[in-house]
């Protein structure tokens, strides 16, 4: 047994040193062809039929994809050197490294051809450009300066704070668990109840209000979204304890219009 | 008379369309100009050629891949690009109208030359090195940022360099070296 675990480990260090190697070759440009590949393929067959895991697949995966990299970057070097372009490098390098600056510009004059391109503004550009100018605010306009109210600092109760909106009556997690009761007793012996049903009130503000609500319990796994796409109907299902599928499963976002119009089609199909 | 008046319309659609930078690179995508000049449009740039030949100018047209063995089919065309360039070359002389020291297009040569020599791409340091033989070190940093901004050479995240698009738009690579192995030194 632990020559089969040695056998495996020794199987992913040689696996890890080809991956190190091909990428090594194809992020410095070295020359390709000092991967032998016969025998990178031996070797993988050879620790093949060793994995079990699927860390171990993926190891032996991605060795098989920077071998084929190199491979690629052999190709490439056999196609060049079959190119009318194929000089040797070093004669090439050797002249570069002799020749002198001047003669240098020179030869690439020969071979230079630069684009000819123009930047030009036009009449009808400079007219839109003065359009443009007339309608723009002046900065003194468009970055007004907030001016500030020198007032004496006083004392507000927890009930003003609140009445002003900066302070929450209740703690957001605690008003979630209130609405996931709501939605619990709100649901019938199915265990669901349409999202409309749930999500609508006697008031606009409060339906969205409703629905934010909703988004959130969704997320946090107190509740899930049942869509029947075909009947164009959505239900709210709670659960009894709520459930993480973070990281779990592909979670999916389902974008619920929640419309002044549709709110109003709800109340009167509520009041008929 | 129609036909004639059909195609003057063309070539100069086609000559604004190629003379003057529209995007952030200079020069037209095959397609953009079937939908401006219509399918026809490998025809007006042949006649528009024509005609720039006389002032010393061309059509280039630069394919997307290698350059197609034989007469290159519409659909390469569309996926190409076409710039405006001299047809022959400059003089040492006018290479300042462009803005462009000696010693800026020495540098640019040498670093042009050197990747050729190295299938096409070479770790920056290698060529800065190369650079720097024969040129203040100042200057090799700043010339190679402009070599990259210009589009001749592109960088990627390993620090290699490669030829980038205004390399294979502007120079002849065969003739380059060509003339760099015929040179005497």
């Amino acid at each position: 047994m632990s020559s089969k675990k040695q056998r495996k480990k020794l199987g992913e260090e040689r696996l890890q040193r080809i991956i190190d190697l091909c990428r090594s070759v194809e992020e410095r440009g070295l020359d390709p062809f000092i991967v032998d590949v016969d025998d990178v393929i031996e070797v993988v067959q050879e620790y093949f039929p060793e994995w079990e895991l699927p860390e171990e697949f993926c190891l032996d995966a991605k060795a098989i994809h920077q071998l084929a990299s190199v491979i690629k970057l052999q190709s490439d070097w056999v196609k060049q050197r079959s190119t009318s372009l194929y000089t040797d490098p070093f004669l090439l390098e050797e002249k570069i490294r002799r020749a002198g600056k001047e003669e240098l510009a020179n030869i690439f004059l020969k071979a230079w051809r630069p684009i000819v391109e123009l930047e030009q503004i036009s009449p009808h550009s400079l007219a839109e450009a003065i359009k443009y100018w007339q309608a723009l605010l002046p900065l003194s306009e468009r970055w007004l300066k907030t001016d500030f109210l020198k007032t004496e600092a006083g004392t507000a109760t927890r009930e003003e704070l609140i009445q002003q909106r900066i302070l929450a009556e209740t703690v957001f997690s605690e008003e979630l668990e209130m609405f996931w009761e709501e939605l619990k007793q709100r649901v019938g012996g199915e265990g669901k109840v349409p999202y409309w049903d749930f999500v609508g009130a006697e008031t606009y503000p409060e339906t969205l209000r409703r629905a934010y609500m909703v988004s959130f319990l969704v997320t946090y796994g107190y509740a899930t979204l049942e869509v029947h796409r075909l009947e164009e109907e959505m239900f709210l299902k709670p659960f009894e304890k709520p459930k993480s599928l973070l990281g779990k499963q592909q979670l999916v976002s389902i974008p619920v219009s929640v419309s002044f119009q549709e709110w109003r089609k709800w109340m009167e199909g509520k009041q008929d | 008379m129609k036909r004639k008046s059909y195609y003057a319309r063309k070539i100069k659609r086609a000559t604004h369309l190629l003379f003057y930078k529209r995007h952030r690179k200079p020069g037209v995508k095959g397609w953009e100009l079937k939908k401006r000049l219509g399918s026809d449009y490998p025809k007006v740039l042949n006649i528009l050629d024509n005609y720039l030949e006389k002032l010393d100018l061309k059509i280039k047209t630069v394919f997307e891949g290698e350059k197609p063995a034989e007469k290159p089919a519409l659909e390469e065309l569309n996926k190409a690009r076409f710039y405006v360039t001299l047809r022959g070359g400059l003089t040492p002389k006018e290479t300042k109208l462009c803005g462009w020291r000696i010693d800026d297009i020495a540098g640019l040569a040498m670093s042009i030359s050197y990747l050729i020599s190295k299938k096409g791409r070479a770790p920056r340091e290698e060529v800065e090195d190369l650079l720097r033989n024969k040129l203040p070190g100042w200057r090799v940093d700043m010339n190679m940022n402009r070599y990259i901004r210009s589009g001749y050479l592109a960088e990627d995240e390993n620090k290699q360099l490669y030829l980038d698009w205004r390399t294979r738009a502007e120079v002849d690579q065969n003739v380059l070296v060509d003339l760099l192995l015929g040179a005497e030194s």
